[in-house]
């Protein structure tokens, strides 16, 4: 068997004795468009952040492209190709589009600590980064501020950001979150193109999004895999559909 | 327009309008020669201001401890003018600017794993060690009678420092210059561009494989060798190390002056301490009990009605006329 694009086993993390990550065997295959649903406080954000390397796990181990990467920092784990996106914008508000994604191009090329040219003329970073910006629409917007941009927009520069890492795998952390349906169908668009090489997880709560889109599907409540299956395996089970109601019932 | 930011989409061109600080500077000099020693005294403070602003502006480290660096350079120079018999200014000037580095390096590395309100409560703490090191060790330092005396030998064995502070002047002159356009390159260099993304989002630096934390100590150990420069020219065209170097009343002394110039648009480490020094001078020979009212007034005005300090308002002005015509 060949190895997994990202692979976490037996990975826990407990805050003094409350458990939010309980034992989780999770496979993500290469190329895979996998998603990881469950209800609010099922513990998919702390996962994705022990993934990322930016909370350390209490056991357990994560491995990336079979290497174990579990006490790899976050920035060296980006270096070997995991890339996100943030379910809350984390952008450079103040900056240009352009800059948004250059700045992460620039980290990858490796000239980001270069000190005497200017910025303007690395073109190797300027023109990767427009040209992704081309592909995601963004062209025109390249030099406004991100803070000008509508939200949906915004949406899009989370995710040009992380493409622009050229990752082997990605997590997009909601990537619809708070956009209005209106508007959601262009991230949609955006996802469906992605290139078939990277490995996806997505983290949404937009059902309709997740059955488009996953092809594969993990459920996680109260930090423990509920069960991983088709988009069909998951929408006739029977305890799925409790720990959805469940959650109905007390909304 | 003004505010140069850097990044990939900037246009790095030097402008005309950025060499009149260097134009007005030599015209002071030929023109205004009995103020040369307070001209001098608004050079320095201008580079010292530049530094500050890389890290404060520019990084997004906020700081009112960067008096320690300056002091470390004034008393390195000091020492060595006064009591190594060291009186070489550019031997001077180089020590002291490693002094203001090494400490930067030593320093930072320690304080740059905090962030706000901590990362502020500490650089207080590294300035007012530096303040009780430089009073109490009295042998060395002068303690608080300060250091006299310091020997400051001809530039390049040509050039002597004059009664009137022509040679002053014009060294101050030439050390900005050199200094302003080392930092208006890295402004707008890539580096220059990932310290704007370490001041806007550090969270996002990390995710996009930054090494946010040995970016900040570099980008604080350019600022911090920048302050000892300017650490040692103020000694040297003094020719006198004081206490006055060091604490953090110094080192907020200068974060006001940026503040009044306007932050993170290098330009406004011009305007700041011209402005704030020659008010000083006239408000002290006007109101000499009261004048730090008036400064503190323009403080209150620019902080409560122009965040982006004099240039802040003068951008302002600019646009509403340009669009009038």
């Amino acid at each position: 068997m060949s190895a997994a694009a990202l692979e976490t086993r037996g990975l826990c993390k407990s805050f003094g004795a409350l458990t939010v990550a309980d034992d989780i065997d999770f496979r993500l295959e290469a190329g895979a468009r996998h998603a990881l649903i469950g209800p609010n406080g099922a513990g998919k954000t702390t996962f994705v952040n022990m993934l990322t390397g930016a909370l350390r796990p209490s056991s357990g181990r994560i491995l990336l492209g079979g290497e174990d990467v579990t006490a790899v920092r976050q920035a060296a784990r980006v270096k070997r190709g995991l890339g996100r996106t943030f379910q809350i914008n984390q952008l450079f508000r103040q900056l240009s589009v352009l800059d948004n994604v250059a700045l992460g191009v620039a980290e990858r090329l490796g000239v980001a600590i270069r000190m005497w040219k200017p910025a303007s003329a690395h073109a190797e970073v300027r023109n990767e980064s427009l040209a992704l910006l081309e592909s995601l629409g963004l062209a025109e917007d390249a030099e406004r501020r991100v803070l000008d941009l509508p939200y949906g927009k915004q949406r899009l520069v989370e995710i040009a950001i992380a493409l622009g890492l050229e990752p082997k795998v990605l997590l997009l952390d909601e990537p619809a979150a708070g956009v209005p349906s209106v508007e959601s169908h262009r991230i949609l668009e955006v996802l469906d193109r992605l290139p078939a090489h990277i490995s996806i997880l997505i983290i949404e709560h937009d059902m309709d999004l997740v059955f488009r889109f996953a092809r594969r599907i993990t459920v996680l409540a109260s930090g423990a895999v509920l069960m991983e299956g088709t988009p069909q395996q998951v929408a006739q089970d029977e305890r799925v559909r409790a720990v959805y109601l469940g959650e109905k019932k007390h909304a | 327009m003004s505010a140069h930011a850097g990044g990939y989409g900037a246009v790095p061109r030097i402008r005309w309008i950025e060499g009149l600080p260097f134009v007005l500077a030599l015209a002071a000099f030929f023109l205004l020669p009995e103020y040369l020693s307070l001209g001098a005294r608004i050079l320095i403070y201008i580079l010292y201001a530049l530094s500050l602003d890389l890290i404060l502006g520019y990084a997004g480290i906020i700081t009112l401890g960067h008096s320690a660096y300056f002091g470390a350079g004034a008393y390195v120079a000091g020492i060595l003018g006064a009591r190594l018999g060291v009186t070489d200014p550019l031997v001077q000037l180089v020590a002291a600017a490693a002094a203001g580095g090494l400490l930067g390096i030593a320093t930072g590395a320690i304080i740059l794993r905090t962030r706000a309100l901590t990362l502020l409560m500490l650089t207080l703490a590294i300035t007012s060690v530096c303040l009780e090191i430089a009073n109490k060790a009295t042998p060395i330092t002068g303690g608080a009678d300060g250091l006299s005396g310091v020997v400051v030998a001809p530039i390049l064995g040509l050039f002597r420092f004059d009664l009137f502070g022509k040679t002053a002047f014009l060294y101050c002159l030439v050390a900005l210059l050199l200094a302003w356009w080392g930092a208006r390159r890295l402004i707008y260099s890539p580096f220059g561009a990932s310290l704007a993304g370490l001041r806007e989002n550090a969270a996002r630096m990390h995710a996009i494989g930054a090494p946010v934390y040995w970016r900040l100590v570099l980008v604080y150990t350019i600022s911090t060798t920048l302050a000892g420069v300017a650490g040692a020219l103020i000694t040297q065209t003094n020719q006198f190390v004081g206490l006055n170097v060091l604490g953090f009343e110094a080192g907020g002394e200068l974060l006001v002056m940026l503040v009044l110039g306007g932050v993170g648009r290098l330009y406004g480490a011009f305007v700041g301490p011209l402005v704030y020094l020659v008010a000083q001078d006239f408000l002290a020979k006007q109101f000499p009990e009261y004048w730090y009212l008036g400064i503190g007034a323009m403080l209150i005005v620019v902080v409560m009605f122009a965040r982006g300090g004099i240039l802040g308002i003068v951008d302002a002005v600019v646009r509403r006329l340009r669009r009038r015509a």
